[in-house]
């Protein structure tokens, strides 16, 4: 050990390669799953088509922040504060502007991209827990900003913005919120086959070097400052376009709606679905919205601790979340089939 | 000049508070290498505790005491049970662990004591402090103990054998273990510590902040904010960095127009971040040297 002893040597950690195929599901699962997928919003309540809707929602956020934390090692605690630019991108347009909800998103989806590319500039500087401090700073300061009187006549201020629920096209016999639900549902399989086929490209494979050893990267050829503002980009941007799909499905955007909680509940939603496996990214994003109310059902006056309990339970049992339950289901799948 | 003065007394006064909460959040950091989400909770707690043994007639420092050993006890109850388990998965999946740490704490203290505000006692006195009217003599007696602590965590960590210890087990656990410590509960003793440490800053936030079941939550984002400003790995940094954090805030808020009690917290953090891109490792932290 010849380093000055007053400095403290830590090794890098040895991470364990992802392989490729692992960051997904196989066809034929996915296929089943998108059928159901279809299917099963004709046979339920309206309440359950938003739940589900939601569910869709949230998941894109989740994976946005696996994609930026599973793909590239960086860590955010500020997502809450791109979904709250891509919901205000997209209410303030269509309600002040009155521009198609469908095309807000687009814009929605760029805006945030800028900002969290231009975040990233800066964030390229800290890692680990200065970088979550950094992002938290972010997600602290966004409801608080929303709320600046000079930005009011735009956002509402403190009282925030209704939404209109769009109705379904060309007189298509369903209702909003089935409609809703399928233009959601495109949304999320575009994007997800978008994030997939990014994972697996060329700048995936850059993304996931830096993750794993930026050194090593940066001397392959990894422009290392590019791809790492990039990937709070991409993952802002996708959080962007979840945030505008959450304006319309909820109608309604207020500042306090965008704390901090949110950017925590997605941050666990990530590690209960399994960080770095995109799938995993809805049912992380289920279990962020209906474990809390399945904790008040338990007990209402204690559900904080009932759900602190729940979320103790999936760690202690699968600590790399539904990723690894997927993996023990595959491996009991294949010895089956020998 | 005289509003400068003051609003920098001011700024001290509940930058003890951050300082208290930041050496807390340091000495858990450099036991286990985590920033601990639920320490805020933690010491509400504890703070509760001792609330409830003074109105069972136990007298004041009896309860300052018990608490203390309480709240060491329960910080290593709370690491052998529950994440000791966790030791060996993801570090993110330690922070979801502390996260539902916080909402059990913060929940069972709601149902146990309830969520209206209670007056919490001072040995201080408030009287002002030598003539000054922004400077209590509990916010006097606030920043006194605090370096109090401050001075005992040095001698404890520079010149004891288990101390030592730990400093070894947080640095190079491998080598640690081949010279015969025990790491293990060398993190257990980090957890008991940091708790003990979060019962005392508890006990005097509180009559300041009134006692609650949120008292921590804003107490906690700024106690975090200064331990990262002062460097993570160095006390006295953090307790440095708790007074900072604390006169940025009011001279912000001061001087800065437009800016109300709402962005003060934004502008403090604004500042962490600059100063943090500038020097990466905190103000008083030693830079990490990484082998490849």
């Amino acid at each position: 050990m010849s380093a000055a002893a007053e400095d403290v040597v830590t090794e890098a950690p040895a991470v364990e390669a992802v392989p490729k195929r692992a960051m997904t599901l196989g066809t034929g699962t996915s296929l089943v799953i998108l059928a159901a997928l279809l299917v099963v919003p004709m046979f339920v309540k309206n309440f359950i088509i938003f739940q589900m809707t939601m569910v869709m929602i949230y998941g894109l956020a989740v994976l946005a922040l696996n994609i930026l934390t599973g793909g590239s090692g960086q860590f955010s605690l500020g997502q809450s504060a791109f979904y709250a630019i891509g919901a205000y991108t997209s209410a303030v347009l269509m309600e002040n502007a009155n521009i198609n909800y469908a095309l807000t998103l687009p814009i929605a989806g760029l805006v945030s991209f800028a900002a969290g590319f231009l975040f990233g500039k800066p964030a390229l500087r800290l890692s680990g827990i200065y970088l979550a401090l950094a992002t938290f700073a972010l997600a602290v300061a966004m409801p608080q900003l929303l709320k600046l009187n000079f930005l009011e006549h735009w956002t509402g201020g403190v009282q925030g913005l209704v939404v209109t629920k769009p109705d379904a096209p060309f007189g298509l016999p369903m209702g909003q919120d089935m409609w809703l639900y399928y233009f959601t549902l495109a949304v999320t399989l575009a994007i997800y086959i978008g994030s997939i086929n990014l994972l697996r490209s060329r700048s995936g494979r850059a993304l996931m070097a830096i993750r794993d050893n930026e050194i090593a990267a940066s001397a392959m050829g990894v422009d290392v400052a590019l791809y790492k503002t990039l990937a709070f980009g991409v993952s802002a941007g996708i959080t962007g376009i979840a945030g505008g799909l959450g304006a319309i499905a909820v109608q309604f955007v207020a500042p306090d709606g965008y704390t901090i909680n949110l950017a925590i509940s997605l941050f666990l939603g990530m590690v209960v679905g399994g960080v770095g496996w995109l799938p995993g990214s809805f049912i992380g994003a289920a279990f962020i919205i209906f474990v809390p109310n399945i904790a008040e059902s338990i007990n209402k006056g204690l559900s904080g601790a009932v759900f602190g309990v729940l979320l103790f339970i999936v760690i202690f049992l699968v600590p790399h979340g539904a990723r690894q339950v997927a993996i023990v289901a595959q491996q009991l799948i294949g010895r089956l089939r020998k | 000049m005289e509003l400068f003065t003051n609003q920098v007394l001011a700024g001290i006064a509940t930058g003890a508070i951050y300082a208290c909460m930041a050496l807390a959040v340091v000495m858990i950091y450099q036991a286990i290498d985590h920033l601990n989400f639920a320490q805020g909770e933690m010491a509400m707690f504890s703070t509760f505790i001792s609330w409830q043994l003074m109105q069972w007639g136990i007298p004041y420092w009896w309860a300052f005491l018990m608490t203390l050993v309480i709240s060491f006890a329960g910080g290593i109850l709370i690491e052998r049970l529950l994440f000791k388990p966790l030791a060996k998965a993801p570090i993110l999946t330690n922070v979801a662990g502390f996260i539902a740490l916080f909402a059990i704490v913060n929940s069972v203290a709601g149902l146990t004591w309830d969520f209206t505000i209670k007056q919490y006692p001072t040995p201080f006195g408030s009287s002002p402090f030598l003539g000054s009217q922004l400077i209590s003599t509990h916010q006097a007696g606030m920043i006194g103990v605090t370096l109090l602590m401050l001075i005992g965590l040095y001698l404890f960590f520079q010149f004891t054998r288990i101390g030592l210890a730990m400093r070894a087990a947080a640095a190079l656990p491998e080598s640690a273990r081949l010279v015969g410590i025990n790491t293990s509960w060398m993190i257990a003793l980090g957890w008991g510590m940091a708790s003990a440490i979060g019962a005392v800053a508890g006990i005097l936030i509180a009559p300041v902040v009134f006692l609650e079941p949120n008292m921590m939550g804003g107490v906690l984002v700024y106690g975090f904010a200064a331990a990262v400003l002062g460097g993570l790995t160095s006390p006295l940094g953090a307790v440095v960095g708790g007074f900072l954090v604390g006169v940025f805030e009011n001279l912000a808020g001061t001087y800065i127009p437009g800016v109300g009690n709402e962005l003060k917290l934004p502008i403090a953090l604004a500042l962490i971040i600059t100063v943090l891109v500038f020097k990466p490792a905190g103000l008083f932290g030693r830079a990490i040297v990484k082998r490849v």
